[in-house]
């Protein structure tokens, strides 16, 4: 019998099963505790797990990120909610310049254990400040990692893992799919007891032979839609690679899948110009350029700020339509 | 006679009669290392032998040396990039602080840092932090960090006048102040940020430490010449901290004698030499601890210049130290990026780190 939770839910056992591991581990964002998370990720957790462990925090992004960083410096483990990811842009000297870089500066003398995580998406009409999806910009800086996972099995898997990982970790969820329902077995069904996926492990979510889409966050799901119909509707077989963590990168996965199919289509909500498929297509022509039958292309968010209009909103993001027109072309 | 000559308070202060005359010594010795270093690393800069900023402590070091003198095991510090003097007080060697200047990798930071980031967190002193206020949310991590973790203690964070006006530090007083965090913020008032007077830059009522009031949080002001005068009234602060577990901002007056940084040409164009000069005569944080050393009987002038020369030669041996040292390797560019992959776990061998091609 699978056990379908929502994706938030995952999250919540993620954080509920680390608070219970370790003492260190702290909760902290604007609404987490008392008001249980703008999203109600954190639902529940403060009856359980009281103040010093469930955190409200004034709306001062640049004060307690900067000051969680500043803690994990002396080994607490906060894990720290952004209540959009777009506000990483008043907390991002101390996200940028102190977490990435202080053990680098200090020869190594530091780390900082700490998770950000937060929702990091378009697609729900809040215009551009609320829109962000900044996992482009966080890949770019060593010293960071940053985790995507596009579904709760993931999700709460990862989040173990980013939590127990003693460097930067930038955790990007969806609102979309915080309410989304997969299969995430009990911890008493699992062989080891427990649900943790390394970091830098990518899946292939759909295995294929024609062409690889390959995507990160939410952009899998719509991959998997557009993968699906693409078979029903045109018999072609696609592979849907999932990087789940982009720094650190599961490249031999994203090759092998290339390596098979010969083509590949990069999908995104973040923008084209230096987005992470610029990157991995990049990679691809380095690394299986003799493999290629064509041109690696992209599926990105539309290039300007997010547009506000609901029905413009939905054509800004990827859809399925655009995957299967980009895979028509190469067919 | 200098103001800070007179016979003055503080001295009496619980905290200044618990010093034992090797102790005072020491004071001396420590303000005196820390400006033999400084001029030596000058001397280096100016022999195209140091890179970057310089950005020197000079005339302030009574602000460091008195306020480290009082800290504990559990006592945290953290500063900006004027940072020689924090370093070389919480206890980190001459030679791995040069080696940094010249960028070697016998540096305290392997040579990643520079002047403006030394860390030695093993003496509970934290950096070391180029952004202008950045470390202030940081300092108050640490006093959360021994809050949430139960320890008696505290965390001092210096920033500068010019830092004041930075939204990082107003959002650190409020948490601070709103979760009684054990935590003293100083503020260096050396008077200028860059070339901008403190007239020039903010907006406050008497004085820069005042606008602790808006938070609710207990503050002081005062002149650092004077060591004891540094330790008695810091050592309030550090004792609301400790047994109160709250917050104090502190305020005090100091000089730098030199430009904003060594690259400063302007150094006598937004302030006058008479100024400097007036600095230099009146409020010599080590004349003025000198000149109390010997009138109480504590060490007569020839052993204070026994000091100063020995001092002298460690600075000395540092830069030799530092000429010296190799450089860091070509290959250790890649350490110190990321704990997992510099320890080698199986978290840092999972996946690609880095993106060479
Ligand atoms: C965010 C930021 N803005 C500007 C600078 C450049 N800068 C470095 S130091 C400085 C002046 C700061 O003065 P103050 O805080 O009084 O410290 P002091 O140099 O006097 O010790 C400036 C403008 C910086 N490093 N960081
Ligand atoms: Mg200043």
């Amino acid at each position: 019998m699978p056990r379908l939770i929502e994706y938030r839910e995952a999250i919540r056992e993620a954080l509920d099963e680390e608070l219970a591991r370790d003492p260190m581990v702290v909760v902290m964002g604007e609404e987490v505790a008392q008001y249980n998370g703008a999203y109600k990720v954190t639902k529940g957790l403060w009856e359980k797990w009281g103040d010093k462990r469930m955190v409200d925090t004034p709306i001062s992004e640049a004060g307690f990120i900067g000051m969680g960083i500043g803690a994990s410096m002396l080994g607490v483990r906060p894990v720290m909610e952004l209540m959009f990811w777009s506000f990483y842009t008043v907390a991002w000297d101390q996200i940028v310049n102190n977490a990435a870089m202080v053990r680098y500066m200090s020869g190594g003398k530091i780390n900082c254990p700490i998770v950000i995580r937060g929702p990091a998406n378009g697609g729900t009409n809040v215009g551009a400040t609320h829109s962000h999806t900044p996992e482009n910009i966080m890949a770019s800086f060593p010293g960071m990692k940053c985790v995507v996972p596009s579904n709760a099995y993931d999700a709460k898997g990862l989040l173990k893992a980013a939590i127990r990982d003693n460097d930067p970790v930038m955790f990007m969820e969806s609102t979309k799919l915080y309410g989304e329902k997969w299969d995430v077995p009990a911890n008493e069904d699992l062989p080891n007891g427990e649900l943790v996926i390394p970091l830098g492990v990518a899946d292939v979510k759909r295995e294929g032979t024609d062409l690889s889409l390959i995507a990160h966050g939410r952009a899998v799901i719509t991959c998997l839609e557009a993968a699906k119909r693409l078979e029903e509707e045109h018999g072609i077989h696609c592979e849907v690679v999932d990087l789940r963590t982009i720094r650190p990168l599961d490249e031999d996965t994203i090759f092998d899948s290339v390596r098979k199919t010969h083509k590949a289509i990069y999908v995104e909500e973040g923008k084209p110009f230096c987005g992470v498929g610029a990157q991995i297509a990049y990679m691809i022509q380095e690394r299986c350029f003799d493999d290629l039958d064509a041109p690696v292309l992209r599926v990105n968010s539309l290039d300007a700020p997010a547009i506000y209009s609901p029905p413009l909103e939905n054509l800004q993001l990827p859809y399925a339509d655009v995957i299967i027109e980009k895979a028509l072309s190469i067919a | 006679m200098p103001k800070a000559l007179s016979p003055n308070l503080p001295s009496q202060a619980p905290i200044n009669q618990a010093l034992k005359p090797s102790d005072k010594v020491d004071l001396y010795r420590t303000m005196v290392r820390i400006r033999k270093f400084e001029q030596r690393s000058l001397n280096s800069y100016q022999s195209g032998k140091v890179g970057g900023f310089l950005h020197l402590y000079i005339g302030q070091e009574s602000v460091v040396v008195g306020t480290q003198s009082l800290l504990g095991a559990n006592d945290h510090t953290i500063t900006a990039y004027r940072n020689h003097g924090h370093g070389l007080a919480a206890g980190m060697n001459m030679n791995e602080c040069m080696a940094e200047l010249y960028g070697r990798a016998t540096g305290c930071s392997k040579g990643k840092g520079g002047s403006m980031h030394y860390f030695a967190p093993d003496k509970n002193y934290w950096g070391g932090h180029g952004i202008v206020a950045g470390q202030t949310p940081l300092g108050t991590g640490l006093a959360y960090g021994l809050k949430y973790r139960g320890l008696k203690g505290c965390a001092l964070a210096f920033l500068g006048d010019g830092a004041v006006n930075q939204g990082s530090f107003h959002e650190s007083l409020n948490l601070a102040a709103l979760w009684d965090l054990p935590i003293i913020y100083v503020i260096e008032n050396n008077g200028y940020s860059m070339g901008t007077s403190q007239r020039r830059s903010s907006a406050y009522p008497s004085c820069l430490a005042e606008r602790a009031e808006g938070y609710g949080m207990a503050w002081d002001q005062f002149d650092g010449t004077n060591l004891y005068e540094v330790r008695a009234r810091t050592q309030v602060a550090i004792e609301r901290a400790h047994n109160e577990s709250k917050p104090t901002l502190l305020e005090i007056a100091t000089y730098r004698w030199e430009g904003h940084s060594v690259a400063d040409a302007m150094k006598t164009v937004y302030r006058t030499k008479e100024e400097i000069e007036k600095y230099q005569r009146e409020h010599d944080p080590i004349m003025v601890w000198k000149e109390i050393l010997i009138s109480e009987n504590i060490a007569t002038e020839a052993e204070l210049k026994q000091i100063d020369r020995a001092a002298q030669k460690e600075a000395d041996e540092a830069a030799d130290f530092a000429e010296v040292s190799p450089y860091p390797e070509p290959e250790s560019i890649f350490d110190d990026v990321y704990w997992e992959t510099d320890n080698k776990t199986e978290a840092g061998n999972t996946g690609r780190h880095f993106f060479n091609d």
